[in-house]
């Protein structure tokens, strides 16, 4: 089954960093963008969009990581951290394509999306004002994409 | 303490010293942040009589309860000082990231007094506070100045308040910008700032904000965020306020060359319906916000291609209709224009619009215009005035700088006529000539000619009222429209989710007790916002307001609107003054609109029974 992972339609994002306070007070309890792990960017004034770890198949985080503290779940696809062996290099931070890690500003060991998956729905997708997030896989997400550009192209056929 | 920090910053820019000063909770409480706080430590930190433009004058930034949280729009902060615009209080309100930044590293508040020897900017990096030199930012934009900050520490998590060429040049109604398009706009923050040597404002903040229930407030958030994409909030997300256009036409309450007219025969081309179809990019969000109100509007082609900024209903009005100007594109350059220089746009489409009446009344002649032809609708002089105005260059540079009640009083020929502000605050975009109830919070409003700090034309725009009778009733509405419209300043909360309220009072002191811990009950909200309002008066009467500053501009009073569906309708000054009576009964003030000790007592404010009324006991005037 393929992994599913967190997802940000750019079109519908609005640059809110909702999802960064939903992430970090369920993660940790308290409101502060530097916990969560979900990062809003703005490329201003009209881009916006959400990243959060992507599963990788192969992922450059866990390669680059020197004490083996990052471990990727074969089920879930997802990261998992271990805080005894991580001792906060950011080296992963690094590897990461996405920018999707960060360090946690206290502990000062790397945080990573681990989807909520001991929940319905990431927090952050239940909150998002805008419903820019989901969760999805990289074939549904291609579905999508290909839904988009065929009725695009059937737009322009239809104006001529 | 949660959500609070319970720290306030004190700067002195001429010393470099910095103190930090504990507030307790109950002050908090009663003050609520943003407008409120802001207004009240002003208070506090001037002496009667200050120079707005001198070092004694002090600029409170305050945060949010809800700031930096997952409440939606609650992520504003208040701005206040004594205006150089108006004399009296000068209070603003912008958002975004700069608003929860403040709070994260670790102030509710910061008092910035004196003046800078050289050109500065704060840099406050959590507990660290840094007089930085702004030399090699003078002269940059505002949006230019922040993205030169954030370069200059190299962190993007820096948040950036500046002011831009127009604060430096002192412009009256120069404004403080903010995350790249919010601003402070009102009243003048940003000459304050350039008067105390002050090109910006950044800061980092690295710290959580707790809150005392983070399940119920997160639960309540996500009820709020639900109802802000419903119909309550559908006109700021689609069209955004620019919808006004049409609407205020049909009602005739569209300011159109210089309030000479309320409906404009052009309407459409510059109606929020026709930039929605020709140039709207998309609308975003400021950081905290639900709703996602601001339409980025941009230029494609013809002589102002490449023109970019957001545009609400208010910079619209004034650099469209009010000008005459019915070219969309060059109200987009106008606006993208004052953004960057740091111009209020209403001020500057209001100083605009009385100078093309008098060019056209032959009161300016060429000469004084330094050539331009300042006719209405003559959208490249509109264009070409903007940064005149700011750099103060030339004749009518430097005397539109100074606002418009100044303008008149400085140029005379009869202009103080048709100079269109209240208080010295230029006009906001609703005629109130056919709004009897907002004619009313217009006049009495503390900050002048605005409509952000009272909704009285709520009433007459719903139906709730005959809009055009006058009625000694509208004093409690207008009371009630500004209290109200005093805990959404101060809470902080952005009036566009008002809407998604059912009961606004139990829910939202519900909300900040979660936030805070400390227990709020409705009945205490509403006096919160009469007490913000009351301080707010109180500074005006102690910087020497009195009866006569609540009036509003002779053409309401003497001109019948002459056109569309309010024609022939006007404000009588007998009327007037029965409303505004009426207004000072419904505030338990002084039929000379004097707060009399013992409402100050009833509202927890006796201590500033000694800077109001200073000479009592000795003969002095105790109302």
């Amino acid at each position: 089954m393929p992994h599913k992972f967190i997802v940000c339609d750019p079109d519908l994002c609005v640059g809110c960093q909702t999802c960064e306070f939903a992430c970090s007070v369920a993660k940790e309890g308290v409101f502060d963008p530097l916990r969560s792990r979900i990062r809003h960017v703005r490329v201003e004034p009209a881009l916006a969009l959400a990243v959060a770890c992507r599963a990788c198949e192969d992922a450059p985080c866990v390669t680059a990581c020197p004490r083996r503290a990052l471990v990727r779940d074969d089920r879930s696809g997802m990261i998992r951290v271990d805080n005894e062996r991580c001792d906060g290099c950011a080296w992963c931070i690094e590897a990461c394509e996405f920018g999707a890690i960060a360090l946690h500003p206290e502990r000062r060991r790397v945080v990573i999306c681990d989807r909520c998956i001991d929940r319905d729905e990431p927090e952050c997708v239940a909150l998002c004002p805008k419903a820019a997030l989901s969760v999805s896989t990289p074939d549904v997400v291609a579905q999508r994409t290909r839904r988009n550009v065929v009725s695009k192209l059937l737009a322009e056929l239809a104006q001529g | 303490m949660y959500s609070y920090t319970g720290r306030v910053l004190h700067v002195d820019l001429t010393s470099r010293q910095t103190a930090v000063q504990t507030v307790e909770p109950e002050f908090l409480k009663r003050y609520l942040g943003g407008v409120g706080l802001a207004t009240r430590l002003l208070f506090d930190n001037t002496r009667p009589g200050v120079d707005p433009l001198g070092p004694e004058n002090a600029i409170v930034f305050a945060a949010s309860a809800f700031g930096g949280t997952v409440v939606p729009v609650g992520t504003k902060h208040g701005v206040a000082t004594k205006s150089p615009l108006t004399g009296f209080v000068g209070d603003s309100l912008a958002s975004s990231y700069w608003s929860h930044t403040l709070k994260r590293a670790g102030y509710d508040a910061v008092v910035i007094k004196g003046r800078a020897e050289r050109p500065t900017y704060l840099f406050v990096d959590d507990e660290v506070v840094q007089f930085r030199d702004a030399s090699h930012l003078l002269g940059k934009g505002c949006f230019e100045t922040e993205e030169a900050i954030r370069a200059e520490l190299g962190d993007e998590a820096v948040r950036v308040s500046a002011i831009g060429p127009a604060g430096e040049s002192l412009v009256r109604f120069a404004c403080i910008g903010n995350d790249r398009g919010r601003q402070a706009g009102r009243t003048g923050p940003g000459a304050v700032m350039g008067a105390k040597n002050l090109k910006a404002f950044a800061i980092r903040g690295t710290k959580p904000v707790r809150v005392a229930d983070p399940a119920g407030l997160t639960a309540a958030a996500r009820d709020l965020i639900k109802a802000a994409q419903g119909t309550a909030t559908e006109k700021y997300r689609v069209l955004g306020t620019v919808a006004n256009v049409l609407v205020l036409n049909r009602i005739a309450a569209l300011p159109v060359r210089n309030f000479q007219q309320t409906t404009f025969e052009s309407a459409d081309a510059v109606s929020g319906e026709y930039m929605y179809s020709h140039h709207r990019e998309r609308a975003v969000a400021c950081s905290g916000c639900a709703i996602a109100c601001e339409q980025i509007a941009s230029v494609k082609d013809g002589p102002y291609a490449g023109a970019r900024t957001s545009i609400d209903y208010e910079s619209l009005y004034a650099l469209g209709p009010n000008c005459g100007v019915d070219y969309f594109p060059a109200v987009i350059k106008a606006a993208e224009l004052c953004d960057h220089y740091g111009m209020d746009t209403m001020s500057t489409g209001v100083v605009i619009a009385w100078a093309m009446e008098c060019f056209e009344r032959g009161l300016l002649t060429e000469n004084e215009t330094g050539g331009l032809r300042l006719n209405f609708g003559n959208h490249e002089a509109m264009v070409a005035l903007v940064p005149l105005i700011a750099r103060r260059e030339g004749f009518l540079g430097d005397l539109l700088a100074d606002g418009v009640k100044r303008a008149a009083a400085r140029l005379g020929r009869g202009s103080d006529a048709f100079a269109m502000h209240v208080k010295g605050l230029e006009m906001c975009g609703y005629d109130p000539r056919g709004m009897k109830t907002f004619a009313l919070g217009l006049a009495v409003g503390t900050r002048g000619g605005c409509h952000n700090r009272s909704g009285a034309y709520e009433p007459d725009m719903k139906g709730h009222v005959d809009r055009f009778a006058a009625e000694p009733g509208r004093g409690k509405l207008a009371r009630d429209a500004e209290d109200y419209a005093a805990i959404f300043d101060s809470l902080v909360l952005c009036k566009f989710i008002r809407g998604c309220f059912k009961d606004f009072y139990a829910e939202a002191a519900k909300l900040y007790t979660m936030a805070t811990g400390l227990e709020m009950t409705p009945d205490e909200l509403k006096a919160a916002g009469e007490r913000v309002w009351n301080v707010k008066k109180a500074f005006n009467i102690r910087e020497g307001w009195t009866k006569a500053d609540d009036w509003l501009p002779p053409r309401f009073l003497h001109e019948p609107i002459p056109d569309g569906a309010a024609k022939g309708v006007y404000i009588l000054e007998d009327e007037l003054r029965m409303m505004i009576d009426a207004y000072y009964a419904a505030r338990g003030w002084t039929p000379e609109g004097l707060i009399p000790p013992a409402k100050l007592r009833a509202l927890g404010l006796e201590d500033l029974e000694a800077s109001l009324y200073p000479t009592a006991g000795v003969g002095g005037r105790v109302p």
